[in-house]
This record gives structure tokens, C-alpha cells and sequence, in this order.
């Protein structure tokens, strides 16, 4: 008679496809998945206690490393509450250059998850192509705020600095560039049919099951959820671009993944919108006082990052450093249905349905 | 055996003086070793990412022998990069002790390097060298694809100062 | 800012564009609807859409003539002003409804879902208002701007007044892709925006004392016209306060929105919904279950709802599953030590009914124990397990309750203002 054993695996936190220090106890049967325990806090840091001796202004920094694939969002949220706080009005250019950078910030971050995803399922080239158009992106971010991949670029009130001559023909230039590269993204991937042996019908949740989970983001829209907050709560300027919001039905793996690519095509729409309407000059910086003192009482503001719906909350007593600051990351509540979806499964899809929740660890850890 | 140099044609000499190096075993070795270091796919945080950079199509760190492996039993090299918490730490000296000597520790980052940032935080350890010892520091938040290249490269230069001299270099 | 003597005169252009812009509208719908799903066919979300045309187009007239026609034309006059087409603008709206559409099929009951197309409106005119209100403060920041904007709408109007008879047209070729007329078109569009501010403001300072003396229960039986009025004059009296305490340049904005007569009592566009709330919650839970409501000015006028300890899991509970508030998606939960008490934070919104409501409980610091959500939403499970963490706040029939950051090993809550390292520095 055949009899099966239990097996206890353990996945991580060194592990090259749990992108980053997370970790992941596994029982299995055979090659079935009977339970599986995540274990998070590797890469605990204690943001939210460090900003509490911070000035706002001095906190900006910590934000880029909280999701560091996508550090311009981190910081608007966090500069959005303050401004939400004290109703400062930020000058229209300051908006459009905070939307770009925000933009191709969330064209980089999927880049980043669609190669990563790629070489987590074992094709290595897509995760060549999808750093070098990244790299694009990277200097560009770069000519306009100094840093690779942690900004610091927006100020309450504001942004830092002023897009350099001709940053906007470069922008304008990138989008029909990685328009086409996307063309070749999908000739190269979304056709293979050991790529969708992989991830068609593996991982599905439903609708109800995302919302209860408190998903968001292309996790959430993934299952034909229409909402995207660039939309439904216009924050910015984004109610002046015409955009749409990417859903799939299906709610597997490979929703999620085209979800994803077309977000990126998006978002080169409201980037070529925004070239178009791009102001001529203005102000950088709305008039903010030296010291930044948010008014006492509460905020809670909430935006979209590539990772779906990144909130801030600061609580004041009008002291120069909030009196408790929190974050509501997205890559924490959207692994939290990872048990569910992985029980009864192969073990091999393990990495595939990982992978397509798109977690950045900086940000599920705080 | 025995080298017979007499009979040579001073075309051959030639040849011979141009393309035979004399050099110790400890000196060949290093230069082996110093052409293949094989980091480990480490990532911790943010400088992860930069590191991927560095792999990636752009910089391309391949082409100076410098292939990453996903398990540190067949690597030499653990390139630290980004925060080390308390949490972590025992894990990461695991894996500093799966590694097969020789292997060498660069620190990315300033994070590994000291805490950076996170100096004050109530769960980060003040720089992985409290851990595991460290050969390269390279500092940045996070260090451009450029130093990381940079700093590998100062170790390679130390594995073969180490073997040419014999002293260790602090 | 500007002279006054061209205000009268601005204010009957702006109508009169506003007017036939409305009309032109209505006029341009049925074409507008065809172009919008011309448009949207080689988007591969076709089919759904165009499975949701129907219902769109049957709701359409429902929601028009809710609203009275100055008002929308108002509206439309504002819509004009965010740099967009006129057919752009509808096509937006026609998106808000599209959006909308899947709800009624939700909701319940019939009647649900007519009481919801007003609320749409609402909802946009609200959205509209605030453009509006951004564009003014703007104009204050910037009065040079403003007058140049509104010479040049000065001349607009004197050059396009047999233009201004078919204003949809224009916007329709617009549409079509002649980038030379779109930036016409925002141009005039930036020039309507400063008019429109303008005259918004004046019937502000003449409208404002019958809105000042209306009490917030007004808003409950809720006459569709004066609701957007109302909430179009708080927008702005947002923007104006905004404005103030920039002009002031000191961060106390609360300060601002406090001390000037005209906005001191203007009640906050999520009032109606707050008092949505409490009534219903009152009616079923009984008077005695929320210690304290208010909307949260400062957070994007989210209505407010302290519940009591012991009641905490039963309002929650409530705000899920009871068929008018539908609070089916946990945003946020999170703990706070204030030295005093402890309070747990929780963000809710509902997918229904596109509404945000934050439920705060203050509980004992000693004892920091409180009912678990884990049970109504599923993604409370973390959350609680970081405040109880990092807070030592202990969630009562939550299924695995443990330190998810730190690991179980750590001695003390690090989050707690009286937090003191235990363990050696490494």
C-alpha cells in the first residue's frame, strides 16, 4: 500500500524567489500543500517608533525605504496627509511633476514584479529585458530628484527640485518606447504555454473573498473589482487625466499578471497626458511654514501604489513630530489571504502564486 | 623533470619569456578565486534591489566573473545588502556558516555597514560586522549599481594582496 | 482681486455658456454615448461595458431632471473647467455611473437604487465643486493669474458668441483628435474656471446666510438642489480656509477654518452620511451604543463613530451586515497609546455604497483587551496581530494571536510611549 508522509518545509527567509526575507512554513503532503504558516518581521525596523522623534520633513526619507520599489508613492502619501492636515494647496506644477514621478515610478515597480515574476517561474531572460527598460526610468527619476531608488523627492507642500531642462521631452520620448518594448513583453511571455501551464486557474480567489481579505490593488482588481483610487477618490491631479482601470474576471495568477502589464500601459496614458498639459512654469513649492506643524487631531489619507491602496495616518497634538504615525501598507494585507490560497495546492505553484501577490518586504514589515 | 632551455631557437625564448609566469600556488589560487567570486543571492532590503540592478542588463556584473547563486553552499561571497534586524541575525549568520571556506562578507550598504537610518530603531542591528566579519564596506543608501561593482572589485584586489604579501588586510 | 464692475457682466456670460453648454449636452448625449462606445472598442473590457451600457442609459434620465437645471449647468460650467472637453467630461460621468452600475444589482431592493442615482450626482456636482473651489483658491494665490484668465475670458466671450451656440460641437471635434482645438478648448475652459469660481463666490456671500442658518438636519431630508448648493458652498468655504491659512502662514489651519464668520457653521459635505449613520445605527442598536460622532475635518470629512468598549464588536458587526451601510472592506485597523488610554483605529469602506467611516474604541491601557474583528473581516488578522505586537493591545476570539514583527521571545511593546529597550544593544 502506498502511504503518504507529512513533511515539514520551510521555504526562506534566504530564499531566492520569496523576494526578500520572508519566510514560509510549509506542511505538505506528497506534493500537496495541507498548511502553510507565513512568518513575517525579518525586516522589521520600526518606522513608526523612529518617526515618532521626527520632524515630518524628516520622515520623508524613511517612506522610500518602506516599499523602495516604488518610493514616489510612499512619498506623497505621507506628504498628502500633512497637506490634507493643514489644507495646504499645492501649485499645479508641483502636482504634475509629483504624478509623473509617481507614474513612472509605478511603471518601474511593475517592471520589477512582471521580471521577477518571469524568473521566479524559471525563464531568466524577461528579467534582463525588464531592468533595462527599468533602468530608463531610474535615470530619469534620477535627473529629477538625485537618487536611484530612494527619492526623497517630495516635500510637504511641494517637491524638492524642478525638472531639469528637458526632462519632459525625455519622459514624452520614453512612453511610445516602452509602448513598443511592451509589445515584445508580450511576444515573449504572455503566449507561452509553459507560462500559462504555470498560472492559468492557479491561485484564484473570488471577489468577496478579496474584499474580505482586504485586498487591493491589482490583487483586488484582479477579480473584476472596478476601483482604483486615481479614480473613484481623485487625489492630485488625477482627475485630469483620462485613464482606465484595468480589471480581469478571472482572479488567478494570470489576471493578476495581465492586470499588471496593462496598468503599465495606463499609466503611459496619463504620462502622455501629462506631457501634453505640463504648465510652462509656476511655483515648485506651495508657501509652508519653516517649521511643519500638523494641527491637532487625526488623518487618514489613502492613495494607490503599485501595490494597491497605501494609506497614512498621522496623529498630532500640533508638536512638530507626529504623536503616532501609521502606515497602512498594501504588501501586509495582501499576503494575508497567502494561507488560504496556498492550502491544497502543488507545491510547486507555491512560487507562482507568491509571486503574484507582488510583495515588497521593506513594506509588509514596516 | 627537467626543463631544458639550451637547445632553444631565440624565437622560441622569446615566445617563452612572453607567455610563462612564475608565481606562488597561494598567488594562483587567489587569482582564481578572485575571477569567479560567486556572491550569493542575498537580498534584506532595498540595496537587494540595487544589487539586482547590478545583475541586470546595464551593468551586467557577469562580465567580470561575478555570478550570483541562490544557495550559500555554492557560493564565497555574501554581499550583505540592506537592514540586518535582530530578528534576522541568527539567520544570517547561519548562512555565513553554510558557506564553504573561503568566503568573503562585503557589506552593502549603510545599513550593513553601520545602521544607517535605522541606528535608533529598537530592532536593527548596528551593522552586520557585529555578526559576521566583514572585508568590504561600501557605503550609499542604497550604493549605486556602480560601487557595488566597485567594491566587489576591492575585494578581488584584497584576495590577491592577501596571497601576494601573506598579511591580512583589516 | 479684480473690479467689481465686470462681475455682473461675467456672471450672466458664464450662465449663458453654462446654459448652452447643459443643453448642447443633452443634445450631444445620444451621439456622445455612441462615440464614448466607439471609442471603448478596442478596449478588451468591451463586452462588459457594453453590458452595462443598457442599464446606464436607462438611468440616465433618472438622474437629469433630479437635478434642477441651473444647478447642472452649474456643474457643467465646472466640468469645463478641469481642462476638459465637454464630451469628456460626460464621458467621465457616464464612467462615475458605470461604476455605479453594478451596485444597484447589489443592493437589495429596487428602491435602494433610485434613492442612490440622486447620490450620484451628489457624489460628482460634490467632486465638481471641489474643482471649482481648488480653481478659486488659485486665483487667490495668484491674483495676477486670475486676471489674466478672466481678461481672457473677456475676450473669449466677446469673440465666441455665435461659437458659444454649439459648444458640443466644438467639444465633439475636439474629441476627435484635433489637438489645436482641445487646447482651445482648455483655454476657454481655464478662462470658465476663473468666471465660474467668481460667481460661485458671489452667490456665496449672497446665498450664505440662509445655508449658515439651515441645521444640519436639513441635509437629512435632503432637497436635492439645496444639498448641492450646500455642499458646493462648503467646498468652497473649504478652499477659501484653505487659502486663509496660507496667507497666514502658520500651520494652524483648524485655526483657519474656525475663526472667519463665512465658514464657521458650514456643515461638512459627509454630514448627511454621518447622520445616515447614527440614525440607523440609533434605530437598531439603541441610543446608548456610540459614545461620541463627528466628522473628522481634518481627514477628508470621514464621519467619525467612537464606539463604546463593550459595544465595539456589536457596532462593527452592525456596520457589515446591516443592508444600508454594507462596510464590506477593512482599509486599516491600527492601535494607538495616548499615556492616558489606549484606542484602536479602524478604517472601514464599503464597495456598495463607496463610503468611508472610521470606528475608533478607547480602551483601559492597563488592561488593553478588546474584541477581535478577525471573525467579521478576514483582514483584520494581521493588523491585530501587530498592534498586539508592538501595543500589547489583546484581541479577544481572534483565531492566532501572536507577535508577527518581533517574534514571541521579545520583552515589552515597543510602540508604547513608556517603551524602554530590554534586551542588550547589539
Amino acid at each position: 500500500m502506498i502511504r503518504t508522509e507529512e513533511m515539514l518545509l520551510n521555504v526562506g527567509p534566504q530564499h531566492p524567489s520569496t523576494h526578500g526575507v520572508f519566510r514560509l512554513v510549509v506542511k505538505i503532503d506528497g506534493e500537496i500543500i495541507t498548511e502553510a504558516t507565513p512568518v513575517i518581521g525579518y525586516l522589521h525596523r520600526g518606522t513608526e517608533k523612529l518617526a515618532e522623534n521626527l520632524q515630518y520633513t524628516q520622515i520623508i526619507p524613511y517612506t522610500d525605504r518602506m516599499d523602495y520599489l516604488s518610493a514616489m508613492t510612499n512619498n506623497y502619501v505621507i506628504c498628502h496627509a500633512v497637506e490634507t492636515m493643514m489644507g495646504i494647496q499645492v501649485p499645479e506644477r508641483a502636482d504634475f511633476l509629483r504624478v509623473m514621478a509617481m507614474e513612472l515610478g509605478r511603471i518601474a515597480s511593475h517592471l520589477v514584479a512582471w521580471g521577477t515574476y518571469i524568473l521566479d517561474l524559471g525563464a531568466t531572460s524577461p528579467f534582463i529585458y525588464a531592468f533595462r527598460d527599468r533602468e530608463m526610468i531610474i535615470n530619469m527619476l534620477n535627473e529629477l530628484s538625485g537618487a536611484r531608488l530612494t527619492f526623497n523627492y517630495m516635500r510637504v507642500g511641494g517637491v524638492k527640485w524642478d525638472a531639469p531642462e528637458g526632462w519632459v521631452d525625455g519622459v514624452r520620448e520614453f512612453v511610445p518606447y516602452l509602448r513598443e518594448q511592451l509589445k515584445g513583453y508580450h511576444n515573449l511571455v504572455s503566449g507561452n504555454e509553459i507560462f500559462l501551464d504555470r498560472v492559468k486557474g492557479v491561485g484564484v480567489y473570488s471577489k468577496e473573498d478579496a474584499i474580505n481579505y482586504s485586498l487591493s490593488g491589482p490583487n483586488l482588481r484582479s477579480t473584476g473589482v472596478k476601483w482604483d483610487l486615481r479614480k473613484d477618490e481623485p487625489y492630485s491631479i488625477y482627475d485630469r487625466f483620462d485613464f482606465n482601470v484595468v480589471t480581469r474576471d478571472e482572479g488567478d495568477c494570470l489576471a493578476r499578471y495581465h492586470v499588471r502589464l496593462e496598468e503599465i500601459e495606463e499609466s503611459l496614458k496619463i504620462l502622455e497626458q501629462a506631457c501634453e498639459q505640463f504648465p510652462a512654469e509656476g511655483e515648485i513649492m506651495a508657501k509652508v511654514p519653516k517649521i511643519i506643524k500638523a494641527p491637532k487631531g487625526e488623518a487618514f489619507v489613502r492613495i494607490e501604489s503599485p501595490r494597491g491602496e497605501i494609506g497614512c495616518y498621522i496623529s498630532s497634538d500640533g508638536k512638530k513630530e507626529p504623536y503616532r504615525l501609521k502606515f497602512r501598507r498594501p504588501s501586509f494585507y495582501n499576503l494575508q489571504i497567502l494561507p488560504k490560497l496556498l492550502v491544497g495546492e502543488n507545491i510547486a505553484n507555491l512560487i507562482a502564486i507568491l509571486g503574484a501577490v507582488d510583495i515588497v518586504l521593506g513594506e509588509v514589515d514596516g | 623533470m627537467d626543463l631544458k632551455l639550451d637547445d632553444l631557437s631565440p624565437q622560441e625564448m622569446k615566445e617563452l619569456e612572453r607567455n610563462v609566469f612564475f608565481a606562488t600556488l597561494e598567488q594562483i589560487k587567489a587569482w582564481a578565486r578572485s575571477n569567479s567570486l560567486w556572491p550569493m543571492t542575498f537580498g534584506l532590503a532595498c540595496c537587494a534591489i540595487e544589487m539586482m540592478g547590478t545583475g541586470g542588463a546595464n551593468y551586467d556584473l557577469d562580465r567580470f566573473g561575478t555570478i550570483f547563486r541562490t544557495s550559500p553552499r555554492q557560493s564565497d561571497c555574501m554581499i550583505v545588502s540592506g537592514t540586518v534586524t535582530k530578528k534576522m541575525a541568527p539567520i544570517v549568520r547561519r548562512l555565513y556558516d553554510q558557506m564553504p571556506e573561503p568566503k568573503w562578507v562585503i557589506a552593502m550598504g549603510s545599513c550593513a555597514t553601520a545602521g544607517g537610518p535605522y541606528v535608533k530603531s529598537y530592532s536593527v542591528v548596528k551593522g552586520v560586522d557585529q555578526i559576521v566579519p566583514v572585508d568590504v564596506y561600501i557605503p550609499g543608501c542604497p550604493p549605486n549599481p556602480a560601487a557595488l561593482i566597485y567594491g566587489i572589485n576591492k575585494l578581488k584586489e584584497k584576495i590577491r594582496y592577501e596571497a601576494k604579501t601573506g598579511k591580512k588586510v583589516i | 482681486m479684480s473690479g467689481e464692475k465686470d462681475l455682473d457682466q461675467l456672471k450672466r456670460e458664464a450662465a449663458e455658456k453654462a446654459k448652452a453648454a447643459a443643453l448642447a449636452k443633452r443634445q450631444a448625449k445620444a451621439a456622445g454615448e455612441s462615440q464614448g462606445a466607439q471609442k471603448q472598442e478596442d478596449k478588451p473590457s468591451e463586452q462588459a461595458l457594453s453590458q452595462v451600457e443598457l442599464p446606464v442609459q436607462q438611468e440616465q434620465p433618472a438622474v437629469t431632471p433630479a437635478e434642477d437645471g441651473a444647478d447642472l449647468a452649474k456643474k457643467k460650467a465646472a466640468a469645463a473647467a478641469k481642462a476638459k472637453a465637454a464630451a469628456l467630461a460626460k464621458k467621465k460621468r457616464e464612467g462615475i455611473v458605470e461604476d455605479e452600475a453594478p451596485a444597484p444589482v447589489e443592493a437589495v431592493e429596487e428602491t435602494t437604487a433610485t434613492t442612490e442615482a440622486p447620490e450620484d450626482g451628489a457624489d460628482l456636482a460634490k467632486q465638481k465643486a471641489a474643482a471649482v473651489a481648488k480653481a478659486k483658491a488659485a486665483a487667490v494665490a495668484k491674483a495676477k493669474a486670475a486676471a489674466a484668465a478672466k481678461r481672457k475670458a473677456m475676450e473669449l466671450a466677446a469673440g465666441n458668441t455665435q461659437a458659444e451656440e454649439t459648444p458640443a460641437a466644438e467639444a465633439e471635434t475636439s474629441d476627435d483628435g484635433d489637438d489645436l482645438a482641445k487646447k482651445k478648448a482648455a483655454a476657454v475652459a481655464k478662462a470658465k474656471a476663473a468666471a465660474a469660481a467668481k460667481r460661485k463666490a458671489m452667490e456665496l456671500a449672497a446665498g450664505s446666510t440662509p445655508v449658515e442658518e439651515t441645521p444640519a438636519t436639513e441635509a437629512e431630508t435632503s432637497d436635492d438642489g439645496d444639498d448641492l448648493a450646500k455642499k458646493k458652498a462648503a467646498a468652497v468655504a473649504k478652499a477659501k480656509a484653505a487659502a486663509a491659512a496660507k496667507a497666514k502662514a502658520a500651520g494652524t489651519a483648524k485655526g483657519g477654518d474656525v475663526s472667519p464668520a463665512d465658514t464657521a457653521v458650514q456643515p461638512s459635505p459627509n454630514q448627511p452620511f454621518l447622520d445616515k449613520y447614527r440614525k440607523v445605527i440609533k434605530e437598531n442598536l439603541g441610543p446608548n451604543v456610540l459614545e461620541d460622532s463627528y466628522i473628522n475635518k481634518l481627514s477628508k470629512d470621514v464621519p467619525t463613530l467612537v464606539a463604546k468598549k463593550d459595544t465595539y464588536f456589536k457596532v462593527a458587526q452592525f456596520l457589515k451586515y446591516n443592508e444600508l451601510l454594507g462596510f464590506d472592506y477593512l482599509s486599516e485597523l491600527h492601535g494607538t497609546d495616548f499615556v492616558t488610554h489606549m484606542e484602536v483605529y479602524v478604517h472601514l469602506f464599503s464597495y456598495k455604497n463607496r463610503q468611508s467611516v472610521a470606528l475608533k474604541v478607547k480602551i483601559d491601557r492597563d488592561e488593553p483587551t478588546i474584541e477581535s474583528l478577525q471573525p467579521i473581516w478576514a483582514g483584520a488578522n494581521w493588523p491585530e496581530c501587530e498592534a498586539y505586537d508592538l501595543l500589547g493591545i489583546k484581541f479577544t476570539g481572534h483565531p492566532n494571536l501572536h507577535r508577527i514583527m518581533l517574534g514571541e521571545d521579545w520583552v515589552g511593546h515597543p510602540l508604547r510611549k513608556d517603551y524602554e529597550p530590554y534586551d542588550v544593544e547589539v
